[in-house]
């Protein structure tokens, strides 16, 4: 049978503290990802666990920022108001994982600190130029989420740093969208994904934001694809154009959920289907509005 | 290692139970408190027959470690419809829902917990709840018929026209 410790801090300074002490401790937050992987070893490092501390939960808006504390649930996330005013397509992206079960647990810092390359939330939170609060022993600091993975798993995340908060930054205008594709819809890993956010004046596009997940060992932004759009209406031709230059960008591999040359052309058809659904004409009172993005949840 | 005692309202009732820092919330329900309905199938949060409300909310109990849910409320099958059967569990019976059973603990709670937050589910919104639970045996559509019907008002035909 496994034995372990388990640490339970109940304040931030005390959780760096232990991860700083147990340099093999492992965090745990919803645990839907970390006891799946536990189960598979022998052994099982120290794990701290995180979800007592008060400041990592909760959502807030800050001198023009969301604040969405690093243990908001996918179903907060789903829910909320001020996620469905500021951060459409991350709703989008937290409607699409796994199953409500999955989703009434897994969090959305824990997702981000997973580092899968078929994450969710990452394409997502890099259309929004969201930014993430690291906190440790000695300070904090604040780090892109495009800038956080380094490799499938792989973070700049030191041992000490826990991920506070996710700050997503608020824009008047953008509307986004996340598409993904899956074995089937629930309890699926994606083989893609895309996420993308426009900015339009006049039906313009004035600026724009396109990731791939799971096509490449980290998440893929293609400024090529975001610079056609530039100037443009989101007319089929332009769509069509920028679908083939995603084709182009995408860097997939072959393995147990899909293989390299679908996921290729998938990431054309999903980013076709995106963009064709924020080319829809929105609320007629008022076209930038956003804040009515959903078809189900009220 | 060490032993923790944990305490857990389970089903309406305080219960103190000593848990290995690794045990997860299932094992901890089935093998030291005997509550059998949540069942360990994939053991690795696919298949939700495990599915078990904690603090209102369904949860895979083979993904929870039993320390994480100290202090927390409970409710398994055992616990819903204590006067008797709920109106969901009879429109399961007359819809024939299930057979084998596999998945009617997990069913059951994920759709007593749709009902309670949304009284008037579309069949969308019914499919989504229970998309983490696999059944391996009706094709799903008695159990998200025997929902809706058991969301319907009792004297009133509802969404008749769409």
């Amino acid at each position: 049978m496994n034995t372990c410790r388990i640490e339970t801090p109940r304040t931030c300074a005390e959780a760096s503290a232990l991860l700083q002490a147990l340099p093999d401790a492992r965090v745990l937050a919803g645990g839907t990802d970390v006891v799946v992987r536990l189960k598979d070893q022998l052994i099982w490092p120290p794990l701290v666990e995180i979800s007592r501390l008060a400041e990592l939960h909760g959502m807030t808006e800050v001198d023009g920022w969301l604040r969405l504390g690093a243990l908001s649930t996918w179903t907060e996330i789903e829910r909320a108001a001020l996620t469905a005013r500021h951060a459409d397509v991350l709703v989008e992206a937290a409607r699409e994982v796994g199953s409500p079960q999955i989703r009434n647990r897994g969090t959305l810092g824990g997702n981000v600190a997973n580092a899968s390359p078929a994450g969710d939330s990452l394409p997502a939170l890099i259309v929004l130029d969201a930014e993430l609060e690291l906190r440790g022993t000695q300070s904090t600091r604040r780090v892109a989420v495009a800038q956080f993975c380094c490799a499938p798993g792989k973070t700049v995340l030191a041992h000490d740093e826990l991920i506070v908060a996710i700050w997503v930054p608020v824009r008047a205008g953008w509307r986004g969208a996340f598409v993904r594709l899956g074995q089937r819809a629930a309890l699926a890993i994606s083989k893609v994904s895309v996420a993308v956010r426009v900015l339009r004046a006049d039906g313009i596009v004035q600026d724009s934001r396109i990731t791939l997940g799971a096509v490449a060992p980290t998440v893929l932004r293609v400024p090529e694809a975001e610079a056609v759009l530039r100037g443009q209406r989101l007319s089929a031709a332009v769509m069509q154009a920028a679908a083939e230059v995603v084709c182009a960008a995408a860097r997939p591999i072959t393995d147990i959920r899909s293989n390299e040359p679908y996921r290729r052309a998938m990431c054309g058809e999903l980013l076709q289907r995106a963009l064709a659904r924020l080319a829809e004409p929105t609320n007629p009172s008022d076209p930038s509005d956003p804040s009515d993005p959903s078809d189900k949840i009220t | 290692m060490t032993k923790t005692t944990i305490t857990l309202k389970i089903n309406g009732a305080t219960r103190t139970v000593d848990v290995e820092p690794s045990d997860v919330l299932i094992e901890v329900l089935r093998d030291k408190l005997g509550i059998k309905s949540p069942k360990i199938g994939c053991d690795r949060g696919d298949c939700g027959t495990c599915t078990v409300l904690l603090n209102g909310q369904t949860v895979r109990s083979c993904l929870v470690l039993a320390v994480e849910a100290d202090g927390g409320e409970i409710v398994t099958l055992e616990g819903i419809g204590t006067d008797g059967l709920t109106p969901l569990q009879k429109a399961f019976i007359a819809h024939n829902s299930f057979q084998c059973g596999f998945c009617a603990p997990g069913v059951t709670l994920a759709a007593t917990e749709l009902l309670r937050k949304n009284a008037q589910p579309t069949r969308d919104e019914i499919k989504e709840a229970i998309a983490g639970n696999l059944c391996r045996c009706t094709g799903y559509t008695p159990i998200i018929d025997a929902i809706e019907d058991a969301a319907k008002p009792a004297n009133k035909k509802t969404k008749a026209k769409k």
